[in-house]
């Protein structure tokens, strides 16, 4: 077995760039600060590769499957025998894939930033940031267990939240932060409540333990039972809870369109690529569990991602801000990665939508940072978010013209382009499993093409709007990373996943079902077609439909009010009913004990300090009457 | 001779001294007047330690040496009071017991 011990050091370097950027940064300059982080970075990358060069090819025994390894572990807090929490590093195909995934766009992001984020006065605090989260980020993916994975799920919370907030004098990031960090922290509520069920349940927090399917988790699984589903059930629903308010499903995803205030290149890392993913890798990690020990779980997850998806992709129709454009497509992206996950069995075929996800997962995350980037290209170029401000740019902007259609192609599922080839998998998967998921799954398909040449047209055809100063093409610092990022759009297409990133390990045969592909082409081409009528010249087309459906429009446009309920609620009912009675309780019973207290010291004080008059001779009478009456005592009554 | 005078006369004696510093400390105004009373008070002891040691344990002289000790003390209690009385009079040009009372509440 091959040594991976080294592995420890892609998630340990960029923690080194964060400290050192973080204590010592203020006193560079930003550039150096900013290639400091992309170095170090870019080592990490390079370390990834190696490590999957070394695990998919170089190690490996044909016929034999790919081995999960520990690169290294300690035991971090020993508590008692029973309950040990060790920290490690796990080597197996979906880690290695995060891996690459991970280092890649967070050094195109570390790139990109260092023009993007030209001039900013934070730009060295920016850069420890991104570090912070690019370490919690491979540590997460690097977990050798669970409660590993949770610390550093709360660490990539954390520096989520900063980034989010970077622009800390804007009440909207302040704000958008905060939600972002509670809604998420509420879900990982549930996740913690999870691995606690699941560890009390199983003996063990170790991911090869419980994913082994002859091993204590999945062997529990006809065990008590709660409301008609066993304990194991539970626990699973619990921890995609957490996973579900990382990965922005549905009733979680509020957060997701307002986190868009962070710096574009953020949005691109975090919210697009990285940690928007770690719901699905966490329900690939245990997927073992879910598809032998818990399908029910698993149908829970199948069916949220679906409605996730249809649900974020009609909104993403009618929203005029890019970023929230992308979010919402995000969140849709990755519904269906999740419903992928939740229509997948275990093993060989029967597997095939576990790697379809992980296959999506990885298109996506190049494809989806390839939009962010050339939006904050677009952003940069013209200074404002709206699609309205924008138009006719593709003169101005060939580069990122080019880029931006690249993905744009891409994510419509258009051969030969890389996602045609995940999403296709995907289709085949909710075919053989759930005809429902599927049919929704074509309609997303469509929307998505549709909504996204609406974006581009917007952006890059459309009116001839006038610009305060003519928009520039961005440095090369900025389009490289783009060109880098179109390539693997196009060609990551051509991995052939079902070889190396499967469920069990061990590779199956998969070819391209083309009747189901077709018809998914042709639905593509059908939402490229209305939106390029729509779009492409200035027409009143656009309002002539939104009138038409004007209620939906209406709806969809303020996100089905799901913002609204949730304050409803929060405000209405949780803090009316349930936080206004409990801070009476605290202001008039447990603090009026508090201050009843302090009240009677303080009155009693003042009842009795007449005794200390400063009369040296009245002291001097309470002292010998006191002894005298002493000594009488003890002669007389003792 | 001193074998006909019992030991309860010394004590009586001394008892009588004691009350009367005592109510001189309490009763006086003047601090010198008070600082006589205390040393009334420890020339009472002193007569019970040495009468005590003579009648009880006639072969051994504790008593007369614990004797020495609170006179020497009482010397140097004076020393330090009077030196606290020059300055109180120097702050409220007065010896008047009444009159010092700034350290209360």
């Amino acid at each position: 077995m091959a040594d991976y011990t080294y592995t420890l050091l892609i998630p340990l370097i960029p923690l080194f760039v964060f400290l050192l950027l973080g204590l010592t940064g203020h006193k560079m300059k930003p550039l150096v600060a900013g290639l400091i982080g992309s170095t170090g970075l870019g080592i990490s990358a390079i370390l990834s590769y190696a490590t999957a060069f070394k695990y998919f090819i170089g190690s490996h025994v044909a016929g034999a499957g790919y081995a999960s390894i520990k690169g290294f572990e300690v035991s971090w807090l020993h508590l008692t025998d029973k309950l040990t929490i060790h920290l490690g590093v796990l080597i197996d195909p979906i880690s290695v894939m995060m891996l690459v995934v991970i280092t890649t766009v967070s050094l195109m992001v570390h790139i990109y930033s260092i023009g993007y984020m030209k001039g900013d006065p934070g730009f060295y605090r920016f850069f420890s940031f991104l570090s912070l989260f690019s370490f919690s980020m491979l540590g997460l993916v690097l977990a050798t267990n669970i409660f590993q994975m949770y610390i550093f799920w709360e660490l990539v919370g954390v520096s989520s939240f900063l980034l989010i907030g970077y622009y800390y004098e804007k009440p909207s990031a302040v704000a958008a932060s905060k939600k972002a960090f509670i809604v998420t922290r509420f879900a990982d509520l549930g996740f913690l409540i999870g691995i606690l069920m699941l560890s009390f349940n199983t003996g063990t927090f170790d991911f090869q333990t419980l994913t082994d399917p002859h091993g204590p988790a999945i062997a529990s699984a006809g065990g008590a039972a709660f409301m008609g589903l066993s304990v194991l059930t539970w626990s699973l629903i619990f921890i995609f809870i957490g996973g579900a308010g990382k990965s922005a499903m549905f009733p979680f995803h509020i957060w997701l369109p307002d986190a868009m205030e962070g710096p574009t290149p953020v949005s691109a890392l975090i919210h697009a690529a990285t940690m928007v993913v770690a719901g699905v890798y966490l329900v690939a990690r245990l997927f073992p569990v879910y598809a032998l020990g818990a399908p029910d779980a698993l149908m829970v997850v199948a069916w949220v991602g679906g409605f996730s998806s249809i649900f974020a992709a009609v909104i993403a129709c009618t929203q005029t801000d890019i970023k929230r454009v992308l979010a919402f497509s995000t969140m849709s992206q990755i519904g269906y990665m999740m419903l992928s996950l939740g229509v997948s069995g275990y093993g060989g075929e029967e597997g095939l939508g576990f790697m379809a996800s992980n296959f999506h997962l990885f298109t996506h995350a190049m494809f989806k940072a390839l939009l962010f980037l050339g939006a904050g290209a677009v952003i940069h170029a013209v200074h404002t978010n709206e699609i309205g401000g924008m138009g006719n740019l593709r003169k101005h902007l060939p580069i990122t013209h080019i880029t931006f259609l690249i993905a744009c192609v891409t994510i419509a599922g258009i051969p030969p382009f890389s996602a045609f080839f995940s999403k296709d998998e995907i289709l085949v998967a909710a075919f053989h499993s759930n005809k429902l998921l599927f049919a929704i799954e074509y309609i997303v398909a469509g929307l998505t093409a549709f909504y996204m040449f609406r974006l581009y047209y917007g952006i890059f055809w459309g009116k001839n709007t006038q610009y305060h100063h003519t928009p520039h093409e961005s440095p090369l610092v900025m389009t490289i990373p783009l060109m880098i990022l179109a390539f693997g759009s196009v060609f990551a297409g051509f991995i052939p996943f079902h070889a190396l990133v499967t469920s069990d390990g061990l590779p199956f045969e998969s070819k391209i079902d083309w009747l189901i592909a077709i018809p998914s082409v042709l639905i593509g081409v059908l939402g490229i077609v209305v939106a390029t009528v729509m779009y492409k010249k200035e027409n009143p087309l656009p309002d002539k439909v939104a009138g038409t459906f004007k209620h939906l429009y209406k709806w969809a446009y303020h996100k089905f009010y799901w913002d609204e309920i949730y304050l409803f609620v929060t405000r209405k009912i949780i803090y009316r009913y349930i936080s206004e009675p409990i801070a009476w309780f605290d202001r008039h019973v447990i603090d009026a004990t508090m201050n009843g207290i302090a009240g009677i010291t303080q009155y009693s004080a003042y009842a009795i300090k007449g005794l200390q008059s400063g009369k040296l001779q009245q002291y001097g009478f309470v002292f010998v009457s006191g002894t005298i009456i002493l000594v009488l005592i003890f002669v007389y009554l003792v | 001779m001193i074998q006909n005078i019992p030991l309860s006369y010394y004590l009586v004696i001394s008892t009588f001294m004691f009350f009367i510093g005592i109510y001189g400390f309490l009763t006086r105004r003047n601090l010198i007047t008070m600082l006589m009373s205390i040393e009334l008070i420890l020339n009472s002891v002193n007569i019970n330690f040495v009468a005590f040691n003579r009648y009880l344990y006639p072969q051994q002289l504790q008593g007369h040496f614990f004797m020495l000790i609170v006179i020497a003390v009482a010397a140097a209690e004076a020393a330090v009071a009077i030196a606290i009385i020059i300055n109180i009079y120097r702050n409220f040009k007065s010896i008047d017991v009444e009159n010092v009372d700034e350290m209360k509440y």
